[in-house]
């Protein structure tokens, strides 16, 4: 215990510094992340919710921090590469956490879209950007009110009224350090009233070798009628942490889908927390980790419903190799006040080795009985009969157990709505289970 | 008095939506009443508010039943005192078997009327006179109510709980709707077993095809909400030869 | 299409307000020590009982451990501070010694069971169970006993076994639920005052059903039972467990430990009819219900079935489990837990599979009504070295009202990949149609929802004893019938 010490010791020996770096948007926010944080620790393993992973460990190592804004080195050119095949997104690189954008980028961004630096956005919009950063994610998480205190820069998508983006955003995230390293990293993703957006994330890094952790909150406010779709992939080495929460607030009638892929890491915690605020919303949270080697995979969610006639759907699958380790918790809360609900919650995991863990805990809360709420929970392995039957039509055993494991992830990969963004990850995920690293074949991070 | 029922400008809604816009209808002890009607006319609705689910809100008018106000009637009451509808679709009941509901509907009746519970054999006994006229599997007496059950076992076990209780009103609501035709005469011979002069039928069918099993002696034709037609048996095949848009033209004609 | 919600809770009310008829209270000289809890306190309960000293060391133990504890936090319950010196923990109906025959037990004592629907005069019994009665802290009777001997079998009072089977509690006790287990588990294990222990011999089956009945009586006190069950290789034994409590305006404590040791091929079937008072219909008084239950199937193919009816008590805490350490090991668990007017219950179960091809099945089956709170917590836990394990989970939940909150936490662990754990959960009402269903058949609300709630009930009530199941039904329509959802 105590790795948050040596944070809030460099916070307040370095306020300055940091104020410097960033913008009075997000200044504003860290005495209030500060205050918060008092008689805090970070969660240890075996706290009610962090069963089997340790935020505290994460953050223990002594990690430096890029707190003087240095330009490390970093072949961007080869990270643009990452593109969509067949598909013009609007692409951005961030490296750590200053957003490069490309020129394709600044071409094409839609009259009423901003796609940009979070700090410059801050500067630039102040009002703007105030109204919503920190208006979803909440201090009462100790990591989130961390991230808040540290972070100097990010990623600001903003669309406007009924604009609707019809090109997919990329963000390809790098994370690139000669040296051991923390990132602190900000996301704001606003759509206004009847706005719609499709955001890819891909999350890399090119210190295969150097230990790297990487703290990272979503924020996703969905307007009145607005259609967000967030897909984010990461495929990083096994240097890796990463500390990555999402959350969500739904306005009336708004239809969010979020899908969180791990392809490839070291250690992850994903945490969504999704607040249904108005009536007649959808929401749609899909989930897929691909596990080998020592990997340890662990998502969190929340889909809290506080207002009537809306429907969540989530399904968390699981294909855990080696002796990688898997753990989901899930809950979906019903609120006095949301009656007409229906939610459902489905986590399906399949050990394939000897070594391999997988820990789960689906949970249901309702306070409301005029509801269809049902969660169901399986682990098992891939369906022996199924294989025998391939290996007796004459395909080998080891593509036979690779084709059911695709087919097992196919339901995962068809919760991605965007065709585009769909036919890539399908493809990302048949070379994972193939053996191969999951990058895209010309992307060299 | 012969007359059993009788219903004066029924009016009815569900939420702000009015369904019945003035329902007349006089029903004799010894009758057999059929209602048709075209989809949506509000065939359905009508049983329905004479069952009195809570669904639907009357908004005006009346029902005697054998001199009683039924619409002031709880619902079990209403079958405590003779009205018994046969649902278009059953309700299933997980965990509770067919035979201790139907003692629970049989004890509750008696008690309505001051007579100690059934004694179990005479109960028993009483579910098996029962369960031959309508051809009723000993099996399905111990299932629970209607899950698991085919179309056809519904909807003799619809008539089955009609025998056992043995009403002086039966509302038959669409219990045609997805038969074939064996089923339907099983169905159809198990409801004229259990005719004497003293019960009334309301038949409500969207097709004539029951009408032949089940001979009816009056006819009514209701659309948007309102009877528009009576007449005699031979309403029930002009209507199967000319079809329904020959009511809506008409109908709609004289509204304009 | 909305029923008014008023006229539907007005209904509830009506219902959920059945009445508790276990609620009076018995006049009976009750030898009781002051409030509070220090070591002179354990040593005298230890003395009151003639314990030997490798007990009360035992006790003592427990005590210096459950000092350094803190009450638990982690459940989905409102626990009010409970102040462990205003309770006394020792209360025994007045007698010199045991009673020998039934001729030397008060006839205030025997009146008090017989109300309950527990005849304690054998003759009056039914011929298949044997019953062992206890009032407040202490066993008063146990019938049947000497038939049972012929067979080897050891049906008593827990302080008995203690003076008569030494040997057997020596080797048995605290194996399976440590002193260490919980905080309630190491109050339990300074304090516990009687219960029941039960030994069933090699090869025997068991010929009839053996019964505990738990009454608290006496004010102020707390009740801390310990029952212990050996069932040794090939044997067979169902045991029942009944609890009531008087009404009364505090809340009482009950801290109970059972353990169970199956061997091979041994079975064990526990059921449980709870039915504490659970406190009036404004939350005043009731039972604390905070139980550490657990069995070892030790024997391979051992099997050991929970099956519990909980609708008693104001907070329920427990979580029979099965440790699955015999290869092929079975363990179950079957709960019925209804909750109404402002009790809590957060109450599962757990299943450790530890040995290879063990399987385990779980069906809980949550009611809530009124302003309570019902939540189903659970673990399956299968460890690495245990490959072909299954398990089984269906919990459903059942919202009578809209003030009411129904939960499900289970947690699943498996370190070993041959493991095939699958968990299911719903949560549904009373559907509107199902009502107007049996209404239009004459069947009252009430008794509509009586019959629907028994109805989805059925798979755990069906585990029951014949005896038992007629009682619980019952119970379970009293105490809902007439909701509406």
């Amino acid at each position: 215990m105590g790795a948050l010490k040596q944070y809030i010791d460099l916070y307040m020996s370095q306020r300055e510094a940091i104020d410097a770096g960033s913008a009075d948007v997000m200044n504003t926010l860290r005495p209030v992340a500060l205050k918060a944080l008092e008689g805090r620790e970070l969660p240890d393993r075996g706290v009610e919710g962090f069963e089997k992973t340790s935020i505290d460990e994460m953050f223990a190592p002594d990690y430096g921090m890029n707190i003087g804004r240095l330009a490390l080195p970093c072949d961007v050119a080869a990270a643009f590469k990452c593109g969509v095949p067949n598909v013009s997104s609007l692409l951005a690189v961030v490296v750590n956490d200053r957003f490069v954008p490309t020129a394709t980028l600044l071409k094409n961004v839609p009259a009423g879209v901003r796609v940009m630096s979070l700090a410059d956005a801050a500067r630039q919009y102040p009002d703007e950007v105030a109204r919503h950063y920190g208006s979803a994610a909440s201090l009462e998480s100790a990591g989130t009110a961390l991230n808040t205190l540290l972070a100097q820069d990010g990623i600001y998508i903003h669309v406007d009224r009924n604009i609707k983006v019809e090109r997919p955003i990329q963000i390809v995230t790098l994370t690139s350090t000669p040296v051991p390293m923390l990132t602190t990293r900000r996301i704001l993703i606003v759509a206004e009233e009847g706005a719609s957006l499709s955001v890819l994330t891909c999350d890399h890094s090119m210190s295969r070798d150097t230990a790297a952790l990487t703290s990272q909150v979503v924020e996703i406010i969905a307007g009145e009628r607005s259609r967000i779709d967030l897909c984010d992939i990461e495929e990083t080495h096994d240097t890796q942490s990463r500390y990555n929460q999402t959350y969500v607030i739904q306005h009336a009638e708004s239809n969010v889908a979020i899908g969180g892929m791990t392809l490839q890491n070291g250690t992850t915690r994903n945490e969504y927390r999704v607040n249904i605020a108005g009536r007649g919303c959808e929401c749609h949270l899909g989930g897929m980790a691909i596990g080998s080697g020592h990997q340890h995979i662990d998502n969190s969610s929340d889909v809290k419903h506080c207002a009537p006639h809306s429907t969540s759907h989530q399904l968390f699958k699981y294909v855990l190799d080696d002796e990688s380790h898997g753990a989901f918790e899930g809950s979906i809360e019903v609120t006095p006040e949301a009656p007409f609900t229906e939610a459902y919650q489905s986590d399906r995991n399949i050990l394939a080795s000897r070594g391999a863990r997988m820990h789960t805990k689906p949970q249901l809360l309702i306070y409301n009985d005029d509801v269809k709420c049902s969660h169901g929970a399986t682990t098992g392995q891939l369906d022996d009969k199924a294989l025998f039957y391939m290996q007796s039509r004459g395909i080998p055993r080891d593509e036979a157990r690779m084709m059911l494991m695709q087919a097992f992830m196919a339901e995962v990969v068809d919760t991605v709505r965007v065709e585009a963004v769909r036919d890539r990850l399908r493809h990302l995920v048949e070379r994972r289970l193939a053996g191969y690293e999951a990058h895209c074949s010309d992307c060299k991070a | 008095m012969n007359e059993l029922l009788k219903v004066t400008d029924l009016h009815a809604s569900i939420g702000d939506k009015e369904i019945l816009k003035g329902i007349n209808l006089t029903v004799n002890r010894g009758e057999v009443h059929a209602i048709m009607g075209p989809n949506g006319s509000g065939k359905s609705t009508l049983s329905a508010v004479l069952a009195g689910n809570p669904t639907f809100t009357v908004t005006g008018g009346s029902a005697t039943f054998h001199g009683i106000d039924l619409l002031d009637l709880a619902p079990e009451d209403r079958s405590h005192e003779g009205l018994f509808l046969s649902f278009q679709y059953p309700v299933e009941i997980p965990g509770v078997s067919m035979v201790n509901f139907m003692r629970a509907a049989v004890n509750a009746k008696r008690k309505y009327f001051n007579q100690p519970p059934m004694p179990a054999t005479e109960f028993l006994k009483l579910m098996r006179e029962k369960r031959a006229i309508v051809e009723l599997d000993n099996k399905l007496a111990s299932r629970s109510v209607n899950e698991g059950f085919s179309g056809g076992e519904k909807k003799r076990n619809e008539i089955f709980q009609m025998a056992v209780l043995e009403p002086c009103l039966s509302i038959l609501d669409e219990t045609d709707s997805g038969l074939d035709i064996d089923a339907l005469r099983v169905v159809a011979e198990g409801v004229n077993k259990l005719k004497t002069p003293d019960n009334a039928t309301i038949v409500i069918t969207h097709y004539q095809r029951l009408l032949d099993y089940i001979k009816p002696d009056v006819v009514h034709i209701l659309y948007k909400g309102r009877i528009v037609y009576t007449g005699g048996p031979e309403l029930a095949l002009e209507l199967e030869e000319k079809g329904y848009d020959w009511i809506k033209n008409q109908v709609d004609k004289e509204a304009e | 299409m909305e029923r008014d919600n008023n006229d539907t809770n007005d209904i509830l009310d009506d219902v959920t307000g059945g009445e508790y008829k276990y609620g009076f209270t018995s006049d009976i000289d009750t030898d009781k020590i002051a409030h509070g809890l220090n070591e002179d306190v354990v040593r005298l309960i230890s003395a009151k009982k003639g314990e030997p000293e490798w007990l009360l060391e035992f006790r003592l133990k427990a005590y210096r451990y459950w000092l350094t504890l803190t009450p638990p936090n982690w459940a989905h319950l409102n626990i009010p501070d409970i102040d462990f010196q205003a309770i006394s923990y020792y209360a025994a109906p007045k007698s010199k010694e045991g009673p020998k025959s039934l001729d030397e037990v008060d006839p205030e004592l025997l009146k008090t069971f017989d109300r309950l629907g527990i005849p304690l005069e054998e003759q009056k019994q039914l011929s298949g169970m044997a019953v062992d009665a206890v009032m407040d802290s202490v066993s008063v009777k146990t019938t049947h006993r000497e038939k049972l001997a012929e067979l080897g079998i050891v049906f008593c009072s827990f302080s008995e076994a203690v003076k008569e089977h030494p040997e057997l509690v020596k080797r048995y006790l605290g194996k399976v639920v440590s002193y260490k287990d919980n905080f309630y588990a190491a109050l339990n294990s300074a304090v516990f005052s009687d219960g029941s222990f039960v030994y069933i011999p090699k090869g025997v089956r068991c010929p009839m059903e053996l019964s505990t009945y738990f009454r608290i009586n006496a004010s102020g006190t707390g009740q801390f039972e310990r029952t212990l069950i050996v069932a040794d290789d090939d044997a067979y034994v169902s045991y029942l467990e009944g609890c009531t409590a008087p009404m009364r305006d505090e809340n009482q404590l009950h801290a109970a430990i059972v353990e169970i040791i199956v061997e091979n091929r041994a079975e064990v079937k526990y059921s449980t009819v709870q039915n504490w008072w659970a406190g009036d219909a404004e939350g005043r008084g009731g039972v604390y219900n905070f139980v550490t239950k657990r069995g070892l199937c030790r024997g391979e193919r051992s099997k050991l079935s929970w099956t519990q009816v909980e609708t008693g008590s104001a907070i329920t805490w427990k979580y029979p489990s099965c440790v699955l350490a015999g290869e092929g090991a079975q363990g179950e668990f079957y709960s019925v837990a209804v909750t109404r007017h402002h009790q809590q219950a957060d109450t599962g179960t757990k299943m450790i599979h530890l040995a290879p091809n063990t399987t385990s099945t779980i069906v809980s089956k949550g009611i809530s009504a009124g302003y309570s709170e019902n939540s189903y917590r659970g673990l399956v836990k299968v460890a690495p070295d245990a490959s072909g394990c299954r398990n089984y989970t269906q919990c459903d939940s059942l919202l009578l009202g809209s003030h009411c909150g129904a939960h499900t936490f289970p947690y699943v662990d498996v370190m070993n990949d041959t493991a095939v754990v699958e968990h299911e959960a719903t949560t549904s009402k009373i559907s509107e149609d199902q009502l107007f269903y049996c209404n239009q058949r004459g069947i009252p609300t009430e008794e509509a929802v009586g019959l629907i709630v028994n109805g989805y009930a059925k798979e755990v009530m069906n585990k029951l004893p014949m005896e038992f199941a007629v009682e619980a039904q019952r119970l379970l329509a009293i105490t809902l019938e007439g909701s509406v959802g």
